[in-house]
């Protein structure tokens, strides 16, 4: 009687709660877009107000300009250099990540062998430990091996990313062992195994990775702001950093550079919303 | 042990060089391939985890200076207890990290469930726009935050705090709490979205039939959320738990650039990694920020521990 009573009342007030939680989230994600809305509206602006007035929403026809883009798209600077190097080197440690990766995550999941335990232990260490601690160890390394102010230097650190490998050996124990011996059974060596058999099914583990490995190295800081040192060579979050230095800061670039540097994100983002979120949701995939 | 096998394989592997064909035998053999698999992780994880382990470890005993390195024992170890700078900076990581978790990980566990829940409408899209902080880079969102919270009474905070509140402008960037707010309000703007679709996907592994069983016996909204979800969300708990506090201890990016890449005033935006960053790169006194990584090192493996403990994760491996 009760759970027919309570489920008669349901759709009323369901249809209540429903309007309420609605407006909840459009008020929520206008607090969200706020930042992203002052930003662009700045970018308008003169960018010798931004240290007086900082971001707000005030909108005054009168003073909106176009000086900054101007000045970005013709101006005597390294932008697009440092949007060029920061697409290159996320596709290529993007890449390369990816294929070691998924190597070392297939040789956890499809074999046994002494000393596996230990070494997946090993995985999950690295995963627990910020890199941030061993940063200037690492940049002393780098620096011996003459590889400093490269864009190796940055990437053979990541090369096994321990978030990736643990999700492909997650992703692959999955798929059943019989595959390897159908394919030793074809006469397939083990690597061919690999190459051939498993590395084409794993595209939607790949593609998940792949925006979280590549999200990961769009917007990385700390390591290259350690590595690279030649101002020709930066990527975009160091060249923007390094408009902020002492000897006098270029707002003008920095605001229209930061606008610039969201949108293709944001383009790439609403024309593949779902693989974004489940590729940024990966890591969640546990045990 | 697995060392010593590998080493091994490889001694056979230049032993038998001049055997082509025996060599290639050898390597594809399902004994060898598995250790030709994860061999990139071991180098990577010997050459760039190990020893540089190993070095900071050398290097907290040492004074190295250019070309100058001379084993100068505790001596770090004494100045960083000394100095004035390390415990502000270990209280405020400290300090951000437990307002993170705070915040982090109720506020996106309810957000979750209602947008999760059937009366909701248009779940997909709102979770699209919480997701897109997590696009923009740490540099711009610094920046954005720095000039939001501007301390003239024209940033956006204070213009909002005197125009609609009728209070005074407050001086965000140059005060301890304040400060403190800026930085967390940062971190919630950036994460919020990315914990909720962790506890979405979290929440979509819990079998409807449970909800069903609560309805039957009249449970109410909280009672559902209390005594369903949050149990069964454990996993999920402990994973974002597991991250946040990672992220809340390594942070720096963010006060590096809230204060434009300078020291904030009286160190109120310095973290651990900020004064291992200062000392080590800016100063160059590499034995003293080593000493720091270690400090750094110990109070995550500390943090993990206890995590791992209390959560019950530790327990059930170890049965």
């Amino acid at each position: 009687m009760t759970s027919r009573r309570l489920l008669a009342h349901k759709p009323g007030q369901r249809k209540i709660t429903g309007v309420l939680m609605v407006v909840f989230f459009i008020i929520l994600s206008g607090v969200v877009l706020v930042p992203f809305v002052s930003m662009i509206l700045t970018s308008f602006k003169d960018s010798s107000m931004i240290i007086r007035n900082g971001f707000n929403l005030n909108i005054d026809k009168d003073i909106l300009t176009f000086e900054n883009y101007r000045y970005l798209f013709s101006g005597d600077h390294q932008y697009f250099k440092w949007f060029i190097n920061s697409i290159f080197l996320t596709l290529i440690q993007t890449a390369l990540t990816l294929i070691i990766s998924a190597w070392v995550g297939y040789g956890f999941a499809f074999y046994d062998f002494k000393g596996k335990d230990f070494l997946f232990v090993c995985v999950l260490v690295v995963m627990m430990i910020p890199f941030e601690i061993l940063m200037l160890p690492l940049y002393r390394e780098i620096v011996a091996m003459k590889l400093n102010n490269s864009y190796l230097g940055i990437i053979l650190p990541y090369l096994a990313h321990p978030t990736a490998v643990f999700f492909f050996r997650q992703y692959l124990t999955s798929i059943p062992k019989e595959i390897i011996d159908a394919g030793r059974i074809d006469g397939c060596c083990e690597y061919g195994i690999f190459l051939r058999l498993i590395f084409p099914i794993m595209q939607p583990a790949l593609a998940a990775m792949a925006i979280f490995v590549g999200m990961f190295t769009w917007n990385n800081y700390l390591w290259p702001l350690l590595v690279l040192t030649d101002s020709g060579k930066f990527t975009l979050p160091i060249g923007l950093t390094s408009l902020l230095s002492p000897y006098g800061n270029n707002y003008k670039l920095l605001i229209a550079g930061a606008v610039m540097s969201v949108i293709p994100i944001m383009i790439l983002f609403f024309s593949a919303q779902r693989h974004f979120i489940e590729g940024m949701s990966t890591g969640s995939v546990k045990g | 042990m697995k060392e010593r096998t590998l080493a091994l394989t490889t001694q056979v592997k230049h032993e038998e060089h001049h055997q082509k064909k025996s060599l290639w035998d050898k390597l594809n053999s399902p004994k060898v391939a598995p250790y030709v698999f994860v061999l990139p992780f071991v180098l990577i994880f010997i050459i760039f985890f190990i020893y540089p382990i190993f070095s900071t470890v050398v290097m907290s005993f040492q004074s190295v200076n250019i070309g100058d390195i001379q084993f100068v024992g505790l001596d770090n170890y004494r100045i960083l207890l000394s100095s004035s700078t390390f415990p502000v900076a270990i209280r405020n990581s400290l300090i951000y990290t437990a307002l993170t978790l705070l915040l982090l990980i109720p506020f996106p566990m309810i957000l979750a469930c209602m947008l999760n829940s059937k009366a909701m409408r248009g779940s997909n899209f709102f979770r699209a726009f919480l997701f897109l902080p997590i696009l923009c880079s740490v540099v711009v969102a610094g920046l954005t935050f720095r000039f939001l919270f501007n301390e003239t009474d024209t940033g956006l905070v204070n213009s909002i705090i005197i125009n609609w509140f009728g209070g005074e402008k407050v001086r965000w960037l140059s005060l301890r709490w304040p400060a403190m707010t800026v930085m967390v309000a940062l971190a919630c703007w950036r994460w919020t979205g990315i914990n909720v679709i962790y506890f979405m996907s979290g929440l979509n592994s819990i079998p409807v039939e449970l909800y069903e069983a609560c309805d039957i016996d009249g449970a109410n909204a909280w009672q559902r959320f209390w005594f369903v979800t949050v149990p069964l969300l454990k996993p999920t708990i402990i994973y974002v738990l597991t991250i946040s506090i990672y992220g809340g201890l390594a942070m720096f990016a963010e006060s590096q650039m809230l204060w434009g890449g300078k020291t904030s005033p009286l160190n109120i935006g310095l973290t651990i990694v900020g004064f291992i960053y200062q000392n080590g790169i800016s100063h160059g006194q590499l034995g003293l920020a080593s000493c720091a990584g270690l400090v750094l090192l110990v109070v995550v493996l500390i943090i993990n521990l206890i995590q791992l403990r209390l959560t019950g994760v530790l327990g059930k491996e170890k049965a």
